[in-house]
């Protein structure tokens, strides 16, 4: 068992917290969203030019880089993050450029040594794996990829060829933390994509009330949350912790009650 | 678009299926994204193959763009350039004329090419980004000619320094977002087009200004603007019985460079050069990608970049709002690596030089963009035998630049 599969394995569904590195107190952050009760972390990477985000980790990506924030600080927050927390999985989501800029191999092999669990990158599909998929695989590090609205059920097989740790459900077709989608699309969706895949579904974009992660909570196998806890680091600045483990908190009591409400 | 003439060996067969050319272009798009570009990949295949599609699209060239545009010997500027060269030297300097299209640059030709494809496919919304605002005014444009609604993202700061511009988009009944993000130049209003289009997949079009973008747009929009590369040919074989022996052209995304350049690439005695803006000084700030970048990934595909070791995409910098961009389209990178065209670059300082130079020696005003060309068409005149024949793309016209150039020459108007 891996710490991704462990983490789906358990009797509720997942709470999957996002932060930006080097956004705030990244390391306080991080240790908050354990103690909030997430069960997977991601950890963005910061890019000058995230054209899948909203307004929010837009402006995260920018206090992290005008803070000085590079991708060794990154591994660094990753490694010691590790040793703090060695049952924890983390994630790495961001873009291909920071990602490949010193070559598939080497992004694999430092995701090793930081003990990093998965890597979520935005704008390598399928169709260009050879860039990062390879390498992530042979170094045992999982590959999440993202499937959307407009993924059809042809196009799915593609999807899923070379995926692992677990499936992101991107629910709605557009950009982090603006719209919402409708929840019988989702469960539409999360239906769909289980008939084709073994793999856990986590769904995510515009969830942000412990009200809609219970209701994702109820078919889905993990709820992605990310703009509404980086709000609270944009408004707490290095005092966010506190504020951020209470948030997560709430929306893992809703995530842990939700399928006993509905039993 | 005839491709029978070409060879296993040909220059001109890129990209391969999965749109790479060599290492570079590829599809690099989040996953909403994708299944648009795949369908508009199919789609571009079957308008290629559709006869009736290469009609519509010629007859707008001609009776609405105002194509073929002229070939024409720059006397003038030859003789000038003849007297600071040395004895025996001095090329033929000749311009490709597209500076009198309709909007008063290339930009049209893939906008017409862009538009026919949006609706073919059913599409009823139109977006594009811009830089200078030639694409943005090309783009409203035809989505004025086609009654289509049209929403152009330009960064705030070229807001500020296109001012004509801006208002021609709005005048032509365009809604102009501005980009407040980054740098709040072109680059920024690319992701801030990109953000839309993925929010907004069902029923928009992206079009998408340069060769450069996620598969298959290097590709269909070199083929849009191949016609002035296919004029040009046609035109010095009819007008002098002979191919040029060098071309020029400027290059930002360089559209206006791979449509002069690509119909030639088979013509090996045919040089080719393409200028990237080097601002302030190759050492200083500037937008050359191919001189001070290195390949990365951006904008859908993988191309040269100007980018930190941590691969953050760096600011471009240069007089001219078309060039400022830290990239350059994929087929470009790939033409430098297998060194069939030799790239160099030209300061701010000799772009204006060569903007005077022009109005007073021609009688034209060109934009800054060429105006790079014009100054190393210059440089290269004087090294070459005055029986040898330069041809420079001159792809805009320079109304837009009036005030950048009276403020940058210290004169108020």
């Amino acid at each position: 068992m891996t710490r991704l599969s462990t983490a789906f394995a358990k009797a509720h569904p997942a709470l999957v917290a996002f932060i930006t590195a080097g956004d705030g107190d990244t390391a306080a952050n991080l240790d908050a969203l354990v103690a909030g009760g997430a069960d997977v972390i991601e950890l963005g990477m910061p890019f000058t030019d995230p054209m899948a985000d909203g307004p929010a980790i837009q402006e995260a990506n920018i206090r992290s880089l005008n803070a000085g924030t590079t991708t060794a600080d990154i591994f660094a927050l990753a490694s010691a993050f590790r040793k703090r927390h060695p049952d924890t999985p983390l994630v790495l989501m961001g873009y291909a450029n920071p990602m490949t800029i010193r070559g598939g191999d080497w992004f694999a092999s430092e995701c090793n040594k930081a003990g990093v669990d998965g890597v979520i990158c935005v704008d390598i599909p399928p169709e260009e794996d050879p860039e990062l998929g390879p390498a992530l695989r042979s170094a045992g590090i999982d590959l999440i990829r993202l499937a959307t609205p407009t993924t059809d059920t042809a196009r799915l097989p593609a999807v899923l060829n070379g995926a692992s740790g677990f499936l992101y459900y991107v629910s709605v077709a557009g950009i982090t933390g603006l719209q919402v989608a409708a929840q019988t699309s989702i469960d539409e969706a999360v239906a769909r994509l289980k008939a084709h895949t073994d793999l856990p579904i986590a769904v995510g974009f515009g969830v942000r009330t412990p009200e809609q992660a219970a209701n994702i909570a109820r078919v889905a196998d993990g709820v992605v949350v990310g703009s509404a806890i980086v709000e609270l680091v944009a408004t707490h600045g290095v005092n966010a912790a506190g504020p951020v483990r209470d948030y997560v908190a709430s929306l893992k009591h809703a995530i842990v009650t939700a399928r006993k409400a509905s039993a | 678009m005839t491709t029978a003439e070409l060879t296993p060996n040909s220059f001109r067969n890129q990209p391969d299926d999965r749109g790479h050319f060599g290492q570079f272009g590829g599809r690099y798009v989040a996953e909403t994204l994708m299944p648009l570009v795949l369908d508009l990949e199919r789609e571009y295949r079957a308008a290629k193959q559709d006869p009736a599609f290469a009609a519509q699209f010629d007859d707008l060239l001609e009776h609405y763009v105002g194509r073929p545009s002229p070939l024409y010997y720059a006397e003038r500027l030859t003789e000038e350039v003849r007297k600071n060269a040395p004895a025996g030297k001095g090329a033929q300097i000749w311009f490709k004329r597209d500076e009198l299209n309709h909007t008063g640059a290339h930009k049209i030709n893939n906008c017409i090419g862009q538009i026919l494809l949006a609706i073919r496919m059913g599409k009823t919304r139109i977006i594009a980004e811009t830089g200078a605002g030639q694409h943005g005014v090309a783009t409203a444009t035809v989505c004025a000619r086609f009654g289509l609604p049209c929403f152009i993202y330009m960064g705030a700061k070229d807001i500020e320094r296109q001012q004509p511009n801006v208002f021609r988009m709005r005048l032509l009944g365009a809604e102009v977002i501005p980009v407040t993000s980054g740098a709040g130049t072109l680059k920024d209003a690319m992701n801030e087009g990109l953000r839309d289009w993925v929010a907004n997949v069902h029923d928009t079009f992206y079009i998408i200004g340069t060769a450069a973008g996620p598969h298959p747009y290097p590709e269909l929009v070199r083929d849009f603007q191949s016609v002035i590369g296919k004029e040009a040919r046609a035109q010095m074989l009819s007008r002098i019985n002979r191919l040029p022996d060098l071309l020029v052209a400027a290059i930002g995304g360089g559209s206006n460079a791979i449509g002069l350049f690509h119909p030639f690439l088979d013509d090996k005695d045919v040089q080719m050069l393409g200028i990237e803006a080097a601002g302030h000084g190759l050492e200083k700030e500037h937008a050359a990608s191919l001189a001070g970048g290195r390949p990365g990934i951006l904008h859908g595909n993988k191309t040269y970049l100007l980018q930190d070791d941590d691969g953050q995409i760096a600011e471009a910098h240069s007089i001219s709002a078309g060039l400022d961009y830290p990239g350059i389209g994929p087929e470009h990178s790939w033409l430098k690596e297998i060194g069939r065209v030799r790239y160099d670059s030209v300061t701010d300082t000799e772009a204006l030089a060569a903007f005077q130079l022009l109005c007073r020696t021609e009688g034209i005003i060109p934009a800054l963009e060429p105006a790079h060309a014009i100054a190393a068409v210059e440089r290269e005149a004087k090294k070459m035998d005055r029986d040898q024949i330069i041809l420079a793309n001159l792809c805009g016209r320079g109304d837009k630049d009036i005030f950048t150039v009276a403020e940058a020459l210290g004169t108020s108007i």
